[in-house]
């Protein structure tokens, strides 16, 4: 499994293999809001948790297509399904190399942009905590969204159609989270409730991502 | 004489043929019946006037539209355990037609909320949970369109529709968390037993939501059959092609 995880890392960071692209796309959608609704810092500032959490919730989703179709193309996922290692602890390995590629930069990010769209200063703490908590979800989730599609030709988009549903309660929690942050109300319902919806796709979602893949490989 | 006997195409076909007929005829009495008694048997609503009407329309298209994806469901499992491919091609068959209701459900809620709220649209739990769902109706079509091999095809979507249950669920606590709704609470509560709706609205509105489920039934065993047809022609044609 660490070997696993040690080659995925491997890839992504030397091959040119999408670390750094979905930063990039997270940084590049977060300076063009201002753009596109105007710069007067009290509504940038409203706005800024919900605007955060899209834009880490587009770059995740943006890295899914990468994730698996690589490895079936070049046969990796043959070997991987036929090896002694669970295929469900295999795409748990994926998912996580995922996350510490996209999403635990995109965490680290967020506070920075956060000072650019003016987030109330109370916000950033439950921000970067909220993004820490459900991006992990995020990943596992476009897991299985990628092991649905990964051997159809050009099923970026119809990915994108399936994995986007998923994401609204992830999504709805996280955005609550910040923006209860942000405005000084008690965010820990959502944070918990957050934290149930990531525990439970890590534990139940490698089955699902597994199940299809096997059925698309058979 | 078991039900899995109808897993049997021919056993399907057979029977689905001598059923569809007075299906065909319950369901069109039936919608019939109750739209022209919702629209001219019933008074007008003292507070939102001859708008109440749609409920005829509404109420039943919702009902189905969930309905739907609950037999979606069903028929999923039932081919995930058992492997009958009668089972597969109704869930097919039956998601368009779910989708459809889905569309008449949100239509005839923003003709409705247009005079009533003001609005088209608003961002309420209800209708928000419906957008969802039609979503998910969206890919599950997608997904069978985009896979070539049938078979697989089934197995995918069968997944996506057990999966995309549980998350349609949580998504619908989910957005009754982020916002209050505007719509209001459920016409016809099951659970309790009682009714919200007076009597002069509700007999009409029965008839028409049993119409309506008539008419899904009718249209799923209408189309399941075409499914079951299209694929013997498929294996047909491959046979000629590999004989020539």
């Amino acid at each position: 499994m660490i070997a696993l995880l040690r080659r995925d890392l491997m890839l992504a960071f030397r091959a040119g293999g999408g670390f750094g692209l979905g930063l990039a796309f997270f940084l590049i959608v977060t300076i063009l809001v201002p753009f596109s609704v105007g710069p007067q810092s009290d509504l940038l500032g409203t706005i800024a948790p919900g605007v955060l959490w899209l834009g880490a919730l587009l770059a995740c989703l943006l890295s899914l297509d990468r994730l698996l179709a690589l490895d079936f193309e070049d046969g990796t996922l043959d070997l991987l399904a036929t090896a002694p290692l669970p295929l469900e602890a295999a795409l748990s390995v994926k998912a996580l190399s995922h996350w510490l590629t996209t999403g635990l930069p995109l965490v680290l990010a967020a506070p920075v942009l956060g000072v650019m769209l003016n987030l109330a200063p109370s916000g950033f703490v439950w921000l970067v905590s909220s993004l820490a908590v459900g991006t992990p979800a995020l990943s596992v989730i476009g897991t299985f969204g990628a092991a649905l599609t990964v051997g159809i030709k050009r099923g970026g988009l119809l990915m994108s159609l399936l994995v986007l549903p998923l994401y609204v309660p992830t999504l709805i929690f996280g955005a609550e989270v910040a923006r209860r942050g942000a405005q000084g109300l008690d965010p820990v319902t959502s944070l918990l409730l957050l934290g149930g919806i990531t525990c439970a796709t890590i534990a139940l979602m490698p089955f699902a991502s597994a199940a299809v893949l096997r059925m698309t490989l058979r | 004489m078991s039900l899995w006997e109808y897993a049997n195409p021919v056993k399907f076909l057979g029977l689905s043929a001598r059923v569809q007929p007075y299906l065909w005829a319950a369901a069109a009495i039936c919608v019939s019946v109750g739209l022209t008694w919702g629209f001219f048997g019933t008074p007008e609503d003292f507070r939102q006037g001859s708008t109440v009407k749609i409920i005829y329309l509404h109420v039943p298209a919702a009902l189905m539209a969930i309905n739907a994806w609950f037999m979606m469901l069903v028929a999923s499992l039932i081919w995930l355990i058992r492997r009958h491919h009668v089972s597969a091609l109704a869930a097919k068959a039956a998601a368009p037609v779910g989708m459809t209701m889905t569309v008449i459900a949100l239509v005839t809620g923003a003709i409705w909320g247009q005079p009533m709220w003001g609005t088209w649209w608003a961002w309420d739990p209800r209708l928000t949970s419906f957008l969802i769902l039609f979503l998910f109706y969206l890919g599950y079509i997608a997904l069978w369109e985009a896979v070539d091999d049938p078979d697989t095809a089934a197995d995918l979507t069968s997944v996506l529709c057990l999966v995309g249950s549980v998350f349609a669920v949580l998504s619908r606590y989910a957005v009754r968390f982020w916002n209050q709704g505007l719509h209001q609470g459920t016409s016809v509560p099951v659970a309790t037993g009682g009714r919200t709706v007076a009597d002069v609205f509700f007999y009409p509105l029965l008839v028409s939501m049993i119409g309506f489920g008539l008419l899904f039934l009718a249209l799923v065993l209408y189309r399941t059959g075409t499914e079951i047809r299209l694929r013997r022609t498929r294996a047909l044609l491959a046979r000629q092609g590999r004989d020539a």
